[in-house]
């Protein structure tokens, strides 16, 4: 029987992926490049982020122009309780998670009673309406942000050491792209695709297509607010800039980069892009320019994204 | 038993009355036919029923209960689903997944033995794993009412199952239908005038949003403001 | 309060209003008539304000500045459609949201090569700069002057689309693209003078807002974020929803700033007044639209059924 939504395991390339992945501090520090291993943190965590989005536009056709917002909810969430007192990742983390889902929770219900291009206005706003706020309230720390002296502890793992939050947001990659596949597998993810290809038709044969759409705008909120969270456990700040709507339109990059509607999309856009920043910034002030065009080239000429691109040579 | 029971349903757009103090009602088993010309609001009648638009005034009874103000996707799990004039299924994923999917939607199930079944009820055994967008134009209107079929609904609204068929596909459906009837009720929104009169143990007409005759075909066929309204010399004889 | 500070307010939020209905009115217009997202129409902004600032530092003359930033971003704008948007007229609004998301970074950089990252400070014309008297009010002559200006285009625009044969089409074309097809109407140049009109109403835009804001890269994009405000309350496609919507925002948003941690420390202690004061006034027009669509989930005048 054919089953053409299924996404499959494939144990050989994932596994050398996941060992390439696992060595790469290694490599970093037989190169002497220490800093490297926070930057790939970052990318790792930027993949988490994007992935989340990837669920929203590439699986839900939910094009949010506002995710960033979740993103800040979580950040300030830990930059908030950190100074408080909590100390444990094992409550901050799940604290931005929760300040992700609960932001989501907000925004989808109201933004998804609404279609289309409104849809892409609505969540906008609503990032807007973040921003703004954490811009304006002091004790968000308004233009300058909120600073950490410390990172977060997480039992007998020190992740002030750079190798092991490397080795943990690793960890939390991974997870959530395995749930990520579980959920898309699963009747849910098939009733999400249906939303996404005909949602009129889904109510007609008995879906309740509002509430499932709200599920997963929260899910993908949680993810999105957990990596806030680790954003800022890692960086040891944040900014109202990581609420700005460009960011938003950052992460829209990535995902259509990698190629939407693919379990990787989203991981792979993020690293293609932070690193393609990465390496030109080297260079240029004027790597945006670079950017710019890549991704113009890529709407026109590759709309299905990196991913698209290497599955039709396969 | 009374399936379905309409009462004074009224819906209008702007200053139009498309749909004008209808009332309707449906014993369990019954397939019931509603004709009228281009623009009477038939379709906006299944819209209504099926929860698609929210009616201005009137009340809708499915089975005793009221469902007036209840959304679509509740109507279709309390056994009532409708089919579209224009197909609207889903071209990416293969004919059995998409009964799988309408299955899915009603009982909350994935359950492809149920959708398998229903896939042989329209003849589409066949093609269970080709692509629902490679069908031709008369397997689409069949897939198209094999979803409505799969949610298990007791009543199905179809909206002119057989719009663009040649004779050869709209005998198949009539010969569907006629296999349904009795098993499930029916109410079925059609121009062909020779399969209403041959499947249809009631027919409603439709004009202006108005009901101007209800009865049995018979009656329907004498009825002399029928006749000049609607069915003039198509009617068969 | 004082009824003279409400009066100046009020000016300036029509100010704010008018000028967002210059912006706006373009990008409704693009997206009634070709279903289409631009977010590049802040750098088309953006572009105009640059062009005035260089014509009027070289000339000396406000007036040659302003027609300079007419012409050039209007022959940008040109470019820019015939070039790229029409690729995008049948594509998804995502795709067309990336694309021009694109073209806002590629536009900021070669702004940037062009004139450099400092900000450019814009006099305003020597015989505007001081006040006058209105009503017993002294407002700034400058922005008075702004005032009029916006409601003569304003004005110019709604005869072009409510009374000439171009306007016609506008309006067939946002209401039913292929009855305007039928129509006999020449969609493709329809759609290139209709992006260039929109070019050129944000370069007025711009080139009149330089000397009140600063010149620099990024200038678009707050101000592209607004005029998107504005067209989703309006109704997207509708001109006279785009023109009600500016003005509601231009006057919610000057006067939440103006008179809400005034209003905020008459009810609340100062503390909390200081604090929330600023940071509700600065999300108001962001809950209004919020609002507005989920009262009214396609705006206050949807342009199509």
């Amino acid at each position: 029987m054919r089953d053409t939504l299924y996404i499959p395991l494939r144990p050989w390339p994932t596994l050398g992926v996941v060992a390439a992945l696992a060595l790469l501090p290694l490599a970093a520090a037989t190169l002497g490049q220490p800093f490297y291993v926070v930057f790939a943190t970052r990318v790792l965590i930027y993949a988490l982020i994007a992935t989340s989005l990837n669920l929203l536009i590439g699986y839900g056709g939910m094009v949010s122009f506002g995710h960033a917002a979740f993103v800040g909810a979580g950040a300030y969430a830990v930059a908030m309780l950190m100074p408080a007192g909590v100390a444990s990742a094992w409550l901050l983390w799940p604290a931005a998670l929760l300040a992700g889902a609960g932001f989501a929770f907000l925004v989808g219900a109201v933004s998804l009673r609404t279609r289309g291009v409104y849809f892409i206005m609505i969540t906008l706003a609503f990032a807007q309406m973040a921003y703004y706020l954490v811009l304006s309230l002091r004790v968000l720390g308004s233009d300058d942000g909120l600073t950490l002296s410390n990172r977060p502890s997480l039992g007998l793992v020190d992740l002030n050491r750079d190798t092991t939050f490397y080795y943990a947001a690793l960890a939390i990659l991974l997870a959530a792209l395995a749930g990520m596949r579980v959920l898309l597998n699963a009747p849910l993810g098939r009733a999400l695709q249906g939303i996404r290809d005909n949602e009129t038709r889904m109510e007609a044969i008995g879906f309740a297509t509002y509430r499932l759409k709200l599920l997963v705008f929260v899910i993908a909120g949680a993810a999105a607010g957990l990596g806030g969270g680790l954003l800022v456990s890692l960086n040891g700040l944040v900014g109202p800039n990581l609420l700005n709507w460009t960011q938003s339109g950052l992460l829209m990059i990535m995902v259509i980069l990698g190629g939407a509607g693919r379990l990787l999309g989203g991981a792979l856009g993020a690293v293609l892009l932070l690193v393609v920043e990465e390496a030109i910034a080297e260079h240029t002030i004027h790597w945006p320019l670079v950017i710019g065009v890549v991704l113009l080239a890529v709407v026109l000429f590759a709309p299905q994204g990196l991913s698209g691109l290497m599955r039709r040579r396969a | 038993m009374t399936m379905l029971r309409v009462g004074g349903l009224q819906k209008h757009f702007g200053g139009v009355l498309a749909v004008d103090d209808v009332d309707l009602e449906l014993a369990e088993g019954e397939l019931h036919a509603v004709i009228g010309p281009n623009g009477a609001g038939k379709t906006t009648l299944i819209h209504l029923l099926s929860g698609a638009l929210k009616a201005d005034a009137g009340v809708i009874v499915l089975d005793g209960r009221d469902v007036t103000r209840l959304a679509m996707h509740r109507r279709v799990r309390l056994g009532l689903a409708r089919s579209y004039q224009i197909t609207s299924v889903f071209p990416n994923i293969t004919v059995l997944e998409n009964l799988a999917l309408a299955v899915q939607g009603a009982s909350g199930r994935d359950d492809r033995d149920r959708a398998r079944t229903e896939l042989g009820a329209v003849g589409l055994g066949a093609r269970a794993d080709d692509l629902a967008g490679a069908l031709a134009h008369g397997e689409r209107r069949r897939l198209e009412l094999g979803l409505a079929l799969a949610t298990g609904a007791r009543l199905l609204l179809l909206d002119e199952p057989m719009a663009g068929m040649g004779p050869e596909e709209a005998a198949r459906i009539v010969d569907l239908l006629s296999a349904l009837k009795r098993k499930r009720t029916i109410l079925l929104v059609e121009h062909d005038m020779d399969a209403v009169f041959r499947l249809a143990d009631r027919i409603t007409t439709l004009v202006d949003g108005r009901v101007i005759a209800s009865g049995a075909p018979e009656e329907i066929r004498r009825h002399p403001e029928v006749r000049r309204a609607y069915l003039g010399e198509e009617a068969p004889q | 309060m004082p009824p003279s500070l409400i009066a100046e307010q009020l000016l300036n939020g029509l100010q704010l209003g008018l000028m967002l209905f210059l912006l706006a009115a373009g990008l409704t217009l693009v997206f009634g008539i070709m279903d289409t997202i631009n977010l590049a129409h802040g750098s088309l902004y953006m572009i105009g304000a640059y062009i005035a600032a260089s014509v009027i530092e070289a000339s000396g003359s406000f007036l040659l500045g302003i027609a300079a930033a007419i012409a050039g971003t209007a022959l940008v704008g040109v470019a820019l459609e015939m070039a790229l948007l029409r690729r995008l007229y049948r594509r998804s609004h995502l795709s067309q949201v990336l694309a021009t998301f694109a073209v806002i970074l590629i536009a900021n950089e070669i702004v940037r090569m062009i004139w450099g990252s400092q900000p450019i400070l814009l006099n305003m014309p020597p015989a505007l700069s001081g006040p006058v008297e209105l009503l017993g009010l002294r407002y700034p002559a400058y922005r008075l002057v702004v005032i009029g200006v916006g409601l003569a285009t304003a004005v110019l625009l709604y005869l072009l689309v409510a009374r000439t044969r171009a306007g016609m089409w506008v309006r067939a074309g946002a209401s039913d693209r292929e009855m305007a097809e039928v129509m006999g109407v020449d969609t493709r140049r329809l759609f290139t003078l209709v992006f260039a009109i929109g070019a050129a109403l944000a370069a007025v835009a711009g080139a009149l807002l330089g000397p009140l804001l600063a010149v620099q890269v990024g200038m678009g994009e707050n101000v592209l974020i607004l005029a998107f405000v504005v067209i989703t309350i309006g109704g997207i496609g509708s001109i006279r929803g785009a023109l009600l919507a500016s003005l509601l925002v231009g006057l919610v948003d000057t006067a939440g700033r103006a008179f809400l941690p005034y209003l905020f420390r008459q009810m609340f202690p100062a503390v909390i007044a200081a604090e929330a004061g600023p940071a509700v006034a600065s999300m108001l027009i962001y809950v209004l639209m919020a609002a507005v669509l989920y009262f009214r989930p396609t705006g206050l005048f949807p342009a199509r059924g």
